[in-house]
């Protein structure tokens, strides 16, 4: 028993390893920028809509339409879809680089749909005595509007980053690696039914442990 | 400190225009304490959000410590603003935030420095009776807690007004007395002018000097708390006066004494309060006074009371009665004058 495992270890223990790392790093890099784009994105439709402080129905409009059509679109088709526009902005559509743009993509709108329904939770009437206090809109945007839907932003984050690592599995296509890749590649078409095994037992490990965690640290956000 | 000018607001939705306020005036005096009286709907809410401009009025004036609001840009108004303190009926506290951070957050956005802060949170905290509760969360504390810790917040500003929206509504009749009490104090304390609304004829029957009273967007009644609670004009203002004393008869009584007398409810206010008047006209005129109700409280300053008295005799001779109960400053509602007296 312990043989097979160190057998495996040493046949596999590098790639998986590696490919672990490549996971981590398009999750991490995407989710990032995914945040810097889709939070105030988020903010934004929350502002902009009817009634609100800088009501704006064109904006709304055209960010609620734009963020659906996006949306609409499975991730291997909008890899592929926007190849163009990933050449136009990091030069190249293969490696690490090449999928972290349709990544982005995919995941800010969806970052900003969660964000949006996370704002608009907090309770109106904080921020109308924050208004009558005269605090300037955009420190209670940030002290109140963000502050107060912290725990439900974390759960948002959550869920994105574990639909991120699916989504990363996809990015074999471009050849930039990562668990799900090998799992696909070793397990699916050379029969290497161990490999596969185990990565899938891995992203199991690691969606589990994410999940624990965003429910935690929000639990521990919320006071109520 | 507070002056509205013909404050008209117009509510504009697809398919209704609703009037909220029509052609509203209303004048604070500094350092008082102005109750603004009205059932839902009435526009109150719309009226104490016009002070400081969280409603933007359609047309008129709004002028707080002699400055024109409606044409401040949104800098020079959160400024103004900083000075206008306001409290909520839904506390409208961070829930995120410990009781020391609900304080010293608007304070640290608005520019105090570090060391003012701590100070101040202190101070403000110590006044509203909660500084064993820095560390608390919203959630561990009552509701009339909350509601202190939004006064601390408000007055930690050092602001000149205060705004009370419904803030006691929400708490029962125990906490609403404290934190009537804890109003009352700071109005003497600090001499801030309060601008309060409600529905509870109570609230301004206990602090207020002066007030309003509301229906349909308009303000159809007001003057000093005692004027218009021994001598209510409108309907509305009757009916919340009545919600304080409870002098109803019962129907069936009042159909049984209707025929022998009039039924009417005295006001005594002050030194009037004092005299013997019932036995008097009983002695003077051929007039027999009895008591159906009675009720005394006390008013802000001084105690009201009231009396329900069938009065039982001739028409001329309640007619005289009625006119010498008068003419001691007993103010006389709910006689129907049946004959002219000959003065």
């Amino acid at each position: 028993m312990f043989e097979r495992i160190s057998e495996f270890t040493d046949q596999w223990g590098i790639d998986i390893w590696n490919a672990l790392l490549e996971t981590f790093q398009m999750v991490s890099i995407s989710l990032l920028l995914s945040v810097l784009i889709g939070l105030p994105l988020g903010v934004l439709l929350v502002l902009t809509r009817p009634g609100k402080a800088f009501e704006n129905k064109f904006l709304f409009n055209l960010l609620n339409t734009l963020i659906n059509i996006i949306r609409s679109i499975p991730f291997i088709i909008l890899l592929f879809f926007i190849l163009p526009f990933t050449k136009l902005i990091v030069g190249t559509t293969i490696g690490v680089k090449g999928v972290i743009v349709p990544l982005v993509v995919f995941t800010a709108p969806y970052i900003a749909r969660l964000m949006e329904s996370a704002l608009l939770e907090v309770d109106k009437g904080v921020i109308e005595a924050y208004e009558a206090m005269g605090i300037k809109t955009r420190h209670i945007i940030w002290h109140v509007l963000v502050r107060e839907s912290r725990p439900s932003i974390v759960l948002g984050l959550t869920i994105a980053t574990i639909g991120l690592i699916g989504a990363t599995a996809m990015a074999g296509l471009v050849g930039a690696g990562g668990l799900g890749d090998l799992a696909y590649r070793y397990g699916h078409l050379r029969y290497e039914v161990d490999v596969m095994y185990v990565t899938v037992f891995i992203l199991i490990i690691l969606v589990q442990g994410l999940q624990t965690f965003g429910n935690v640290l929000s639990a521990r956000l919320k006071k109520n | 400190m507070i002056q509205l000018e013909n404050i008209t607001k117009v509510f504009q939705t697809k398919n209704n225009v609703t009037n909220a306020l029509d052609d509203v005036s209303l004048h604070v005096k500094k350092g008082s304490i102005y109750g603004v009286i009205g059932y839902s709907g009435a526009g109150k809410s719309t009226l104490v959000r016009m002070v400081n401009l969280l409603e933007k009025p359609t047309s008129g004036k709004v002028y707080v410590d002699g400055k024109e609001l409606t044409t401040l840009s949104t800098q020079k108004l959160n400024q103004v603003r900083r000075k206008i303190g306001m409290i909520f009926q839904s506390f409208n506290l961070l829930t995120t935030a410990t009781v020391y951070q609900n304080i010293a957050i608007p304070l640290k956005l608005t520019g105090v420095s570090q060391k003012e802060i701590h100070n101040r949170v202190l101070k403000y905290l110590k006044v509203v009776g909660l500084e064993d509760k820095h560390d608390a969360y919203p959630s561990q504390l009552s509701g009339g807690q909350k509601q202190r810790v939004a006064i601390a917040r408000a007055l930690s500003h050092e602001p000149e007004v205060l705004l009370c929206d419904e803030a006691t509504s929400a708490l029962d009749p125990e906490t609403t007395e404290s934190i009537l009490s804890l109003l009352e104090q700071i109005n003497r304390e600090f001499g801030i002018t309060i601008l309060l609304i409600t529905h509870e004829m109570h609230v301004v029957q206990k602090i207020c000097n002066e007030v309003a009273v509301m229906e349909n967007g308009r303000i159809i009644e007001k003057g000093d708390v005692l004027g218009i609670f021994s001598k209510p004009k409108s309907a509305t203002a009757k009916r919340f006066i009545k919600s304080i004393f409870h002098d109803e008869i019962p129907e069936q009584m009042v159909e049984d004494l209707k025929d022998k007398g009039q039924i009417v409810t005295l006001s005594f206010v002050g030194e009037s309060s004092g005299k013997p008047v019932l036995a008097r006209i009983s002695k003077q005129f051929d007039v027999f006074p009895s008591i159906l109700t009675g009720n005394i409280t006390q008013l802000k300053d001084q105690p009201l009371g009231r009396l329900v008295v069938h009065l039982e005799g001739k028409a001329y001779e309640t007619a005289k009665a009625v006119l010498f109960l008068q003419q001691e400053g007993i103010h006389v509602e709910g006689y129907v004058p049946e004959v002219k007296l000959s003065v």
